[in-house]
């Protein structure tokens, strides 16, 4: 019948169609990283890889961790970069690793958090490649060719914080998170207690979303959170321009996460925290280059905020409305939190109990272990 | 805080409510398309696509109508002509869309668009109360609030409707009276995919004014659900999706009032109530089902 037989073909190029894009889809994280690689020719230049887990673009982490890459690229003439993004995090991120190694890559940066297995593996297979991972715990036997780095983020949100305790009117402020856990929790309390220094009246209500991105949730958290009276949003989450238009266009003012979303909200934009990556990576390419990488300081755990030397989680660039008298402040407590960390006691946790004793400070490892909430945050974690 | 919960009810619940008056439009023909979130994703893609490339929202709308009655057009090729498996094909085809549109719509994330901002009826949205619930929304929400009683009138007023009833209960009658079933089924699965693709663009382009991967995060399934729920009636889809919207809502609200309840457990709430809901009234709206989907189930015909 031919009837029968049109919709048989018809139905065969249905499949097809649909094998061809999945094959694309699925094709493309692996093709990203030999494209840019074909790009420049010189042998003369040591290669230096990254991997990304999302893409370079996506104004946030990964775009964060790429335009370190470039920075660090730009101050080293001598290396040339070998880009990999959508990377996903399983066997597959180590064999993009084990092809930058043959195309001839001696330090890798696997910049995501579930590399950290595929990475270790990769630098025991390989010691004359030196192996740093971004935001991972080295796991026992330690390599002398691997280490793990990463920044204070809550730091730049505590001075953030200050902005926002001086700029709110209604004394709420809110905060849209997507699950609590310690790196959460840090940064809402750091957020509370930059507020509080400036501003006893100053609370923080925090929403959970239970999602890193759903962009419809944001918005219905940022509405109920504003119709809750609070005049100054910020987040946690992956992606951060639908909380920050809706706040913009309730008239509420914002701090950022992640990176300067200025541009989405120039009335309320007051400031926000932001990777700066390109001093840091210059330095571990460098000291692997030198042969200095083993014993150094990123021959391990590498975790460094103000009181160790320069964070690279920065503070994001001031909106119209910060007065000077507020910039001021942020000032004198940068240089503060260089002196004393920003979890000293005496702290008190939602219920009034003593979390953090007078003369303690949390230490940075403490601090990824957060389970509280500190007074003045109205919200709830599971006990 | 009840009008902020109210209104965020109607917001939040628009999207679904499109996606499920499709779906139930889908069933009554007796086709169930489980790649209606796959049909809201591309619809949301392509929407904002659309609408960032044009300028104009409403081009978005339609290019989002268009891509959701595709794919359904594509699910509904292989389902009625080619007699694969339903339930299979619509799982198949929601992972494909998923795939597709996270890989064409990297280039729109973070780019910024000109959606839909809410606009107020002018005199209705001045009545206390019910004004900033109903009538201060925006253009997709109304549209969905209307949607709802004109998806009735199609499927009980009209002869495609009474074509369509007929091809959920008896295709042999249809083929009988010299009606195509497959034809009928194919038309009511694409229908019900482009109003899946508008409720996409109400996400993407009205609701969030952003894109990005998965935005539309289970909602399709829940307006798979609702249509149970809802008896396959249009009506009944309204009220379910406004409540699903509800308690989604409140539950944001509660928390941003720092009610003491767990967050983890009111994030949770929508799905709980909708899963109550549908046990206590299952008995009951088995009887509403189209006879053509009892079908789905059985191995081979």
């Amino acid at each position: 019948m031919p009837h029968m037989r049109r919709t048989r073909t018809l139905a065969a190029l249905v499949a097809a169609l649909s094998i061809a894009l999945v094959a694309a889809g699925c094709g493309d994280d692996e093709e990203s990283g030999a494209a840019s690689t074909a790009a420049a020719g010189s042998g003369e230049k040591t290669k230096v890889g990254f991997i990304y887990v999302g893409p370079k673009d996506d104004f946030g982490y990964n775009q964060a961790a790429y335009e370190g890459s470039e920075a660090a690229a730009a101050n080293l003439p001598d290396i040339e970069l070998l880009q990999a993004e959508s990377v996903p995090e399983d066997a597959g991120a180590e064999r993009v690793m084990e092809r930058m190694i043959s195309q001839g890559a001696k330090v890798l940066f696997p910049t995501s958090y579930g590399y950290l297995k595929y990475a270790q593996a990769v630098a025991a297979k390989h010691p004359d490649v030196v192996v740093v991972h971004q935001g991972g715990l080295e796991a026992e036997p330690k390599q002398p060719n691997f280490g793990t780095y990463f920044g204070t983020v809550y730091e730049p949100v505590y001075l953030a914080g200050i902005a926002a305790g001086k700029a709110t009117t209604s004394n709420k402020l809110g905060y849209i998170v997507a699950f609590p856990i310690p790196q959460t929790l840090a940064n809402v309390n750091a957020f509370e207690l930059g507020a509080k220094s400036v501003n006893p009246e100053a609370t923080t209500t925090v929403v959970f979303t239970a999602s890193w991105c759903d962009p419809g949730k944001q918005a219905q958290a940022a509405t109920a959170l504003i119709s809750g009276g609070a005049d100054v949003l910020t987040q946690h989450q992956d992606c951060t321009k639908t909380i920050i238009e809706t706040a913009e266009r309730a008239g509420a003012s914002t701090v950022g996460y992640h990176y300067d979303a200025s541009s989405l909200a120039p009335e309320g934009w007051l400031t926000g925290s932001e990777w700066s990556w390109g001093p840091m990576y210059t330095d571990i390419i460098t000291a692997a280059l030198d042969g200095t990488f083993e014993g150094s300081q990123y021959d391990g755990d590498y975790r460094v905020g103000l009181q160790t030397g320069d964070n690279p989680f920065v503070q994001s660039a001031f909106g119209p409305s910060v007065t000077d008298e507020t910039k001021a402040a942020i000032e004198t407590a940068k240089a503060g939190l260089a002196e004393k960390g920003i979890f000293t006691g005496p702290l008190t946790d939602q219920d009034g109990k003593e979390v953090v004793p007078a003369g303690t400070t949390l230490t940075y490892d403490e601090v990824e272990q957060m389970n509280f909430l500190v007074e003045g945050v109205v919200g709830n974690i599971p006990k | 805080m009840i009008e902020a919960i109210l209104a965020g009810a109607v917001r939040g619940g628009s999207s679904i409510l499109f996606a499920a008056l499709g779906e139930t439009v889908s069933e009554k023909a007796g086709v169930i398309n489980l790649s209606t979130e796959g049909s809201m994703l591309v619809g949301a893609l392509s929407a904002y696509a659309v609408a960032v490339e044009t300028g104009n929202a409403w081009m978005g709308v339609l290019a989002g109508a268009a891509a959701g009655a595709t794919l359904a057009a594509l699910f509904a090729a292989m389902v009625v002509w080619r007699g694969a498996n339903q339930l299979a094909t619509g799982i198949v085809v929601l992972f494909l869309a998923l795939g597709v549109t996270a890989l064409l719509g990297r280039d729109y994330v973070g780019v910024g668009v000109e959606g839909f901002d809410r606009w107020a009826v002018p005199l209705l949205s001045d009545i206390p109360f019910v004004g900033t619930i109903l009538f201060d929304q925006d253009p997709l929400t109304y549209l969905a609030l209307l949607a709802a009683p004109a998806v009735w009138f199609l499927l009980n007023r009209t002869r495609p409707g009474l074509l369509v009833r007929a091809a959920g209960e008896r295709g042999e009658v249809l083929f009988a009276a010299g009606h195509s079933p497959r034809l009928v089924r194919f038309s009511a699965v694409a229908f019900g995919g482009m109003l899946a693709g508008i409720g996409g663009a109400q996400l993407s382009i009205a609701l969030a004014l952003n894109w990005s991967e998965n935005m539309v995060a289970g909602r399709g399934f829940v307006a798979v659900a609702l249509v149970i729920f809802a008896g396959w009636n249009p009506i009944g889809a309204l009220v379910g999706a406004l409540f699903f919207g509800g308690v989604e809502s409140l539950q944001l609200q509660l928390q941003a009032q720092g009610v003491s309840l767990p967050a983890d457990l009111l994030n949770a709430l929508p799905y709980l109530a909708t899963l109550a809901v549908l046990v206590v009234l299952s008995r009951r709206r088995l009887h509403a089902a189209p006879e053509g989907l009892s079908r789905v189930f059985e191995i081979s015909r």
